[in-house]
């Protein structure tokens, strides 16, 4: 059997992590073909082509598919199909606009946020905010499905696959990208950092949210955010962290002034050590938190950045 | 032109659901029901179109059990003007998949004939984040995703989305997909003259039959249990102690 993978590139460049940590769940499946595509995708396959664990590496380059439309996308992914028990992307945001398109196009079903491979047919995923796990087996041809990275460990660097270019497909023509806002950062990535700092509503202002920026910086961290913390204007969209945002795993998670909702816990609870500092005792980010601090955020933050 | 909204009924978001000790699901006996947050998002979005007068209708939408009626009352209060209720299951804890949603919806725009469909980025019981995106695709339409910012313009809309870097905007050819992101707007309540006026307004009910849509489900549950919990943890009295405790487990 031959799994699919949708690699994730973002203008030319491979995200290594996330397609990575895909690679160790997809390589229980069958023998991994990794799919890169973009206006630019050659260097990023190359890359994905030194990945253990990944048999071939296709290159499917063309202007069209610059910008990740889910149309052409879904097209190109579509005409590919055959021949795969599987296709698979890590559940980004991009994965998530394109698979479920897949799945529809082949009348499947998606599985959305795999966190478990039980067998060929079988998988775990979390429902209700991951207040549930639920063991699903699917009966489809072929499985369409995405990974929650944050589950699996990073497939090994090392190995060199054949990488090889295919024909790309006809524009379906529904859709045209406009522009990108996207804020340059030299912070890790959120979902693949080490160490993660998250700001809620308890920061108060955009202004006090350096605060926790500057802690960050501090640790080498990534930022997040809370999503009271991103409505209020404090943080942007793309730092919030919970069941509707990003999912995290750090060996550290530091939530400052935020309550704990289960919204937002979906998002962070399987880090490996979270601290969470809150002036109310009774905020419900304490029961799932390593070290809790009941204090002021703008007296334990400053002291915390001169301590470490 | 019209708008079509989909709607669940699903656990209320502020409700912290059961796994039942069986492993056969969650328990939903006796639990508040809500509408979806997004799809409040999504009806909210309908109504300002209407309001500023890009649209003429706005229909309602559910399939499910009989009582997603109380869903659709409650967008019919904030200002939807027509409901349709597409009977689908029989017990509460029969969810419809997103393959089959997609296609009763897609039987359902083949007579209601509308310009934009707006649905929920994902429903917050399942997690799937997929109907939208399937429905597009079995219609052959545009899809804009996780919209926080939709403007009609001519026979394309303007839509900006939340992507993983930050802001994606792009512009889809009408008729469209759109599903609502948490940002798109802030979604009124229903006021009680509007709740009194919603008991008027139409509510058709179909069943799955009417549209010849076989919702038989492609995945079966296994079995469903509670996620490991974390160990507790311990309250330090002081930063230097957080300090040192970080130092002692190596995470700093
Ligand atoms: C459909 C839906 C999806 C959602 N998705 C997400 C999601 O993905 N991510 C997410 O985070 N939320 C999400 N939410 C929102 C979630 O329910 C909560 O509203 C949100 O997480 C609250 O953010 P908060 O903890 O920052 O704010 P609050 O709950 O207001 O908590 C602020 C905390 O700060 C503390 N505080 C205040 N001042 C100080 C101070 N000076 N020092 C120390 N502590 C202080 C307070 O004690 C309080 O505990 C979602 C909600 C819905 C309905
Ligand atoms: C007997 C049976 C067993 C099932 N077992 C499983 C299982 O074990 N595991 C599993 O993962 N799934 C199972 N499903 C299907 C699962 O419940 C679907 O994942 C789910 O119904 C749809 O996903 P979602 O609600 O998260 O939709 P999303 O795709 O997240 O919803 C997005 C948007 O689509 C619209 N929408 C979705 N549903 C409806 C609706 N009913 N009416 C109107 N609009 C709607 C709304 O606008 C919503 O905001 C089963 C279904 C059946 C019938």
């Amino acid at each position: 059997m031959a799994v699919l993978l949708i690699a994730e590139v973002t203008d030319g460049a491979l995200a290594l992590d996330a397609t990575a940590k895909a690679v160790t769940a997809a390589k229980q499946l069958g023998d991994v073909i990794v799919l890169c595509t973009g206006a630019s995708a050659k260097a990023a396959a190359d890359e994905a082509a030194k990945i253990g664990g990944v048999s071939k590496v296709l290159v499917a380059e063309d202007a069209l598919y610059g910008h990740r439309l889910a149309e052409p996308v879904a097209a190109l992914i579509v005409s590919l199909a055959s021949g795969y028990s599987h296709i698979v992307a890590p559940s980004t945001t991009d994965a998530k606009n394109i698979m479920p398109r897949v799945a529809a196009l082949l009348d499947v079903m998606i599985l959305s946020d795999v966190v478990g491979v039980i067998d060929a047919d079988t998988f775990e995923r979390p429902i209700y905010a991951g207040n549930a796990i639920q063991t699903v087996k699917s009966t489809d041809s072929v499985k369409v499905m995405t990974i929650r990275t944050s589950t699996f460990d990073l497939a090994p660097m090392g190995g060199s696959a054949p990488v090889e270019a295919i024909a790309t497909g006809d524009n379906p023509g529904l859709s045209e990208w406009v522009e990108d806002k996207v804020a340059a950062s030299d912070r890790p990535e959120l979902t693949s950092a080490g160490v993660v700092v998250s700001g809620g509503r308890g920061v108060g202002s955009e202004t006090d949210f350096a605060l926790i920026e500057k802690l960050a910086d501090k640790l080498g961290a990534a930022v997040g955010a809370s999503r009271a913390a991103v409505d209020s204007g404090f943080a942007p969209n793309d730092w919030q962290v919970g069941q509707t945002g990003k999912v995290v795993a750090p060996d550290l998670y530091i939530a400052i002034g935020i309550s704990g909702a289960i919204q937002h816990l979906a998002g962070m609870k399987d880090s490996k050590i979270i601290v969470a500092i809150n002036k109310d005792e009774e905020a419900p980010i304490f029961q799932v938190a390593d070290f809790g601090l009941v204090a002021d955020l703008f007296v334990a933050v400053p002291a915390l950045i001169d301590a470490l | 032109m019209k708008v079509l909204v989909p709607v669940k009924r699903v656990i209320d978001y502020n409700v912290k659901v059961r796994v039942k000790a069986d492993g056969s699901g969650v328990d939903l006996a006796n639990v508040k029901m809500s509408m979806n947050p997004f799809d409040e998002i999504a009806v909210e979005e309908a109504i300002r179109l209407k309001e500023a007068g890009k649209v003429e209708e706005v229909a309602v939408v559910s399939i499910g059990v009989k009582q997603a009626q109380e869903t659709l009352r409650t967008a019919l209060a904030m200002g939807a003007d027509r409901a349709i209720l597409v009977n689908a299951a029989d017990d509460v804890h029969t969810d419809i998949e997103p393959l089959a949603v997609a296609k009763i919806l897609k039987a359902v725009i083949a007579e209601e004939n509308p310009g934009l469909v707006i649905a929920g980025k994902q429903a917050i019981d399942n997690d799937m984040n997929a109907t939208g995106q399937m429905l597009s695709a079995l219609l052959g339409w545009s899809q804009a995703a996780f919209a926080s910012k939709l403007e009609i313009e001519g026979d394309h809309a303007l839509v900006t989305r939340e992507v993983d870097g930050g802001l994606q905007t792009i512009k889809v050819k009408l008729p469209t997909i759109v599903t609502a992101d948490l940002r798109l707007n802030e979604p009124r309540y229903a006021s009680l003259p509007n709740i009194m006026k919603a008991k008027k307004k139409p509510l058709e009910e179909k069943t799955a039959a009417d549209y010849g849509v076989d919702v038989t489900p492609r995945l079966t549950v296994v079995k469903t249990t509670e996620p490991a919990a974390r160990a507790t943890g311990i309250k330090v009295a002081s930063v230097d102690e957080l300090v040192a405790k970080l130092k002692e487990a190596g995470a700093v």
